[in-house]
């Protein structure tokens, strides 16, 4: 398919959308990601029966941290799709990306930079 | 066992609003058994704190530490050599855990970052309900297992009363009648004739009532 995507996205693999806990959400920020996103399978298609549901949770958890802190939850989002959705990949990759550009850059960052 | 939630992180950030540098100690213990105050919950403060504190342009440095257990001395001491080098402590103990802290390290702060909320047990996984009022005599035996002190809303003792209505108590939708369900169980069991003797009115002396309490158990005081 050779289809490109965003070049500010980094990808960490995992076994399963269920692998990535809370506390892997919330060093990415930590550590200066504007934003993050798991995608994961489609709901009812995990082939260990519930890691992508679970992966959504541990995301509206971060989401509400987040606005606790008062940072935008928007940047922390969940997105299912197959395996073989590329073009759906492409398309995840460009929303987050333009989502992030319109929420600028993490506050975490900007005191930084100042 | 004792359940606790976690504050406000806005509550926790205003208490350590004077430090550059804090520990927080968690407890392996019941906080741990309600993900509210083990390893993991102590990363998650940790790192919610650091990023709060980036935000701010401040920085925070953050030392995480989780014991046994923080309601006994022999562990509370094994923090000897850290809760000196940090500006302050925070404990995600239930309400034992800082008491003791600061009872053995005197000229440390200790920050409370849960509330303590009752004795309980899980129903379903992330889903935590009180059971017991620590009332200092168990009476569960003369209801069928189930405590009208702590799962009543008023601890009746001769429930129902005028507020239970479709086994559920007038407080809320969720929340039983637990005096429904005694006499229920009661009939089923063919033992509803057990509610008809006549008991003495319930001695409130071991409860809150009698002031602290505490326990003496000769055999292992050394």
């Amino acid at each position: 398919m050779r289809l490109s995507y965003p070049s500010n996205i980094k990808v960490i693999q995992v076994p399963c959308s269920g692998r990535v806990d809370i506390l892997h959400l919330l060093k990415a920020i930590e550590d200066g990601a504007d934003g993050v996103y798991i995608a994961g399978c489609l709901e009812g298609e995990c082939h260990f029966l519930t890691g992508n549901l679970k992966a959504r949770r541990r995301v509206n958890y971060v989401k509400k941290v987040l606005s606790e802190l008062g940072i935008e939850p928007e940047r922390v989002e969940m997105y299912n799709l197959s395996a073989g959705e590329g073009p759906r990949f492409v398309e995840i990759a460009k929303e987050m990306t333009e989502r992030i550009q319109a929420l600028g850059p993490s506050p975490v960052n900007l005191k930084r930079a100042a | 066992m004792i359940v606790a939630d976690r504050k406000p992180l806005t509550e926790i950030l205003e208490m350590i609003d004077d430090c550059d540098n804090v520990l927080i100690i968690g407890c392996k213990g019941c906080v741990t058994v309600c993900n509210v105050g083990g390893a993991k919950e102590v990363g998650i403060l940790a790192s919610a704190l650091k990023i709060a504190r980036k935000k701010e342009g401040r920085t925070l440095e953050v030392g995480e530490r989780t014991i046994e257990r923080q309601c006994d001395p022999e562990y509370i001491e094994l923090v000897k050599n850290e809760v000196g080098s940090y500006d302050a402590v925070i404990s995600m103990a239930c309400g034992v855990g800082p008491q003791f802290l600061s009872n053995a390290y005197p000229d440390q702060r200790f920050f409370p970052a849960v509330n303590t909320t009752f004795f309980g047990g899980a129903v379903q996984h992330g889903i935590w309900e009180e059971r017991c009022a620590g009332c200092g005599q168990c009476i569960i035996h003369y209801f069928d297992g189930m405590c009208p002190i702590a799962r009543c809303s008023k601890s009746l003792l001769n429930g129902p009363c005028g507020g239970s209505a479709g086994g559920k108590c007038e407080i809320s939708k969720e929340v039983d009648c637990i005096w429904d369900l005694i006499v229920r169980k009661k009939m089923e069991n063919g033992r509803l004739e057990d509610l008809l003797s006549v008991r003495p009115p319930k001695s409130w002396d071991t409860a809150r009532d009698g002031g602290p309490r505490r326990s003496v158990r000769e055999e292992l005081v050394q």
